[in-house]
Parts: structure tokens; sequence; C-alpha cells
């Protein structure tokens, strides 16, 4: 009797890290260990830079007016390519939400005029100011509104489009509401409708500096002739 | 104090200007046939009609509603409502009902602008109301009965 324990045991000892070898080895068939994260090929994102915009002042030091006018416009772009614009100059036909961009819920579409469908317009659920909303939701604290609350046109779409790209696009009369550069400029600088990026209700996060900045940037590119970055 | 039309009477409201809409129509008029759902105008079961076009209540503070015209469930009449409320009555639409006031609202204001809508037009305006029971198909049927019975 106690031999037949102490073959059982030894047994036990014997097979027991085969086992263990034989399943081990079978996981590693199943998922293969990640490989070593690689170095990341973007440069370090300066948090509070993103956050801020920099004043006209600060591109004095550079010579070329060309290069100046493309790093203002540079500078801008952090506004431009911000959620907060891009969600409503889609490249399709549903404006976007959220930081993620992802697609506008509920599932509305541009209409005619950019303003919704018959049944479902923007005026359907977005007033004329934002609307806090309270003890509703963790992720949606205010619904955002202005006066003149709609979509970019098509034309105007920035989605998925290279900030060179949107910077000739913003130029083009056909393709920016039949503005001229001075008018352009105005528009940036004063329209409400652009200005809600900076007061866009509580739970998201405003686009950077402020529109007063932003304004005197565009003046300041459109002084230095308007250059575009190539990309 | 906001003084605006409810169901063509005028009314007023002097409490709380941030107030929903919703809640003045279901507690200061009493008309509970506005229902609250989500509070967050992502459901549709607070649509009401404020100058003529849809509004989710729910998001509408009444402060913005001087000198405005709203229409609810109980006042919502016409030629589109008079089709709507046959053709749902017709084909039993509603299951449990909940949402059935702001399906309703949002349906004749689609036929208001678009007397023969396609099934992609009653996407377009019906998406944003959502039914629990999923009635959507005899919500889609009975808005195309109800457009055929307006051309006639």
């Amino acid at each position: 009797m106690r031999n037949k324990i102490r073959a059982g045991l030894l047994a036990a000892l014997i097979f027991a890290p085969a086992i263990a070898i034989s399943s081990m080895g079978n996981a590693q068939d199943r998922a293969p260990e990640a490989p070593a994260p690689s170095t990341p090929a973007l440069p370090p994102v300066d948090e509070a830079d993103e956050k801020s915009l920099k004043s006209v002042a600060d591109f004095d030091a550079i010579a070329d007016q060309t290069e100046r006018s493309i790093a203002i416009f540079q500078e801008t772009g952090k506004v431009l390519l911000h959620p907060r614009c891009v969600n409503c100059h889609p490249a399709g036909d549903r404006p976007l939400q959220g930081m993620d961009m992802h697609l506008h819920q509920p599932p509305v579409r541009r209409g005619d005029a950019n303003f919704g469908e018959p049944g479902m317009m923007c005026n359907t659920c977005h007033g004329p100011a934002n609307v806090p909303v309270v003890a509703q939701s963790e992720n949606i604290q205010s619904i955002p509104g202005n006066p003149n609350w709609h979509l970019a046109p098509i034309e105007m779409a920035w989605q998925g489009r290279s900030l060179g790209d949107i910077c000739r696009q913003i130029k083009d009369e056909d393709r920016n509401g039949g503005k001229t550069l001075a008018e352009l400029v105005d528009h940036m600088a004063n329209d409400d409708l652009v200005g809600w990026g900076w007061h866009p209700g509580k739970g998201r996060e405003p686009v950077p500096g402020t529109q007063k900045q932003f304004g005197e940037l565009y003046k300041a590119w459109a002084a230095t002739g308007a250059h575009c970055p190539d990309s | 104090m906001v003084t605006f039309t409810l169901n063509g009477t005028e009314t007023s409201f002097d409490g709380d200007p941030d107030t929903p809409l919703l809640w003045v129509i279901r507690d200061a008029a009493r008309l509970t046939g506005t229902k609250y759902g989500c509070g967050i105008a992502q459901c549709g079961a607070c649509t009401v009609h404020v100058d003529g076009s849809t509004r989710r209540s729910c998001v509408t503070p009444v402060s913005t509603l001087e000198g405005s015209s709203v229409t609810t469930i109980e006042g919502v009449e016409g030629t589109e409502a008079e089709a709507v409320q046959a053709a749902w009555r017709a084909i039993d639409v509603p299951q449990c009902g909940y949402c059935q006031s702001g399906q309703i609202m949002s349906a004749i204001s689609l036929l208001q602008f678009t007397p023969n809508p396609s099934d992609d037009d009653i996407d377009g305006a019906m998406a944003g109301n959502i039914c629990r029971c999923a009635t959507y198909q005899r919500i889609r049927q009975a808005i195309h009965d109800a457009a055929k019975t307006m051309e006639g």
C-alpha cells in the first residue's frame, strides 16, 4: 500500500512538469508573445503647447516672409484640425462627435441645406446656446448650441485632409463660400459659430487659445502673403 | 416670465427659466402625452413642434421660447395629423406605446415637408426616434399609408 502511494507521488512529480511544459507550448502557439514596443515615430507632444496659441510676435524671428506665413498658418492648424472644428466639416454626409470623431448620434444627415432633413433638422436638438444637462449621462454634460448651428457644406470638408490642402481650400473662393481673403480673415476672427469652438459647453475640450489670438494670426498670415504649407 | 403659445393658447411660465420645456408641458400644463425618455436628446420620446418644426423638449430651456408656438401630441391637428392618426390606428402601430407620441410628432412633421416620402426620407426623419419594442416596420408602413390617404 505504502509503495503504491510512493509510486503515485513519483509519477505525479515526473509528469506534472511535463504537463506544464506541454501546456505552455500550446499557450505560446495560440498567443505568441507581443513584440517589444518600437520607438515612437512621432516627436513627443508638448501638451501645454497644444492647448495654447503662439502670438504673432513669436514668429518675428523667421526672417523669410513666406516661411513666416507658412509657420503662422501651421500654428492656426492647432485649431483647424481640432475635432471641435473638423466634426462639423466632415467628408461625408454625417456630422462627427467627440474627441474621437465618431459618427454623430442620433444618426442625423446633412440634407439639402446642410441643416438636416425634414423631421430631424439640426435645430430639432441644437438651440441658440449650449444647454447643460444634469445627471443624465457622464459622457454628455451639455447639448451644444448656437443660433447659426449647421454643418459646413461638403466643398468645405476638412476631415482627412492635410493642413496644406485645407489651406489651399479655404483660400479658394469656389470652396470657401465665395469669401475674399479679407472676408476669410474676418470670418475666422469674428464669426460667432467659429467662436463656439472656444466655448463648446460643459464636457467638451475647447480649441486652443482664443478667437482673438486666432484672428490675429490670420491677419498676419494674410499680410505675409497667405502662403500654404505643402502638406 | 416667459410667454408662448401652447396648443393655440397663450401660456406664461414664471419658474426657473432653465426649466426644460418638457417639464413645463408635463408638470405645469399637465399635458402628459409628451414623454421623458433619456433627457439628452438621444431617444425622441419628448418630441414636440416649435414654430412648425420638430423639437426635443427635454433639452429646450423654456427661456428660449418667448413668442414661440409650441404644439404637443394633444394639440396637433391638420391633414397630416389626421392621416397619421388613422394610419397608426389601422395597423395598430404601437406596442407598449411609450415612444409613440414622439414618433407621431416626427412623422407628422416629415409629411408636412415631404408629402410622399421614400423609405430614405423616412429614415432621415425618424432615425432619432427610438422604439424599444422595435415597431419600426409598422411605423414605416403607417407613414406610407398616411401619405397615400393624403394623395386622395
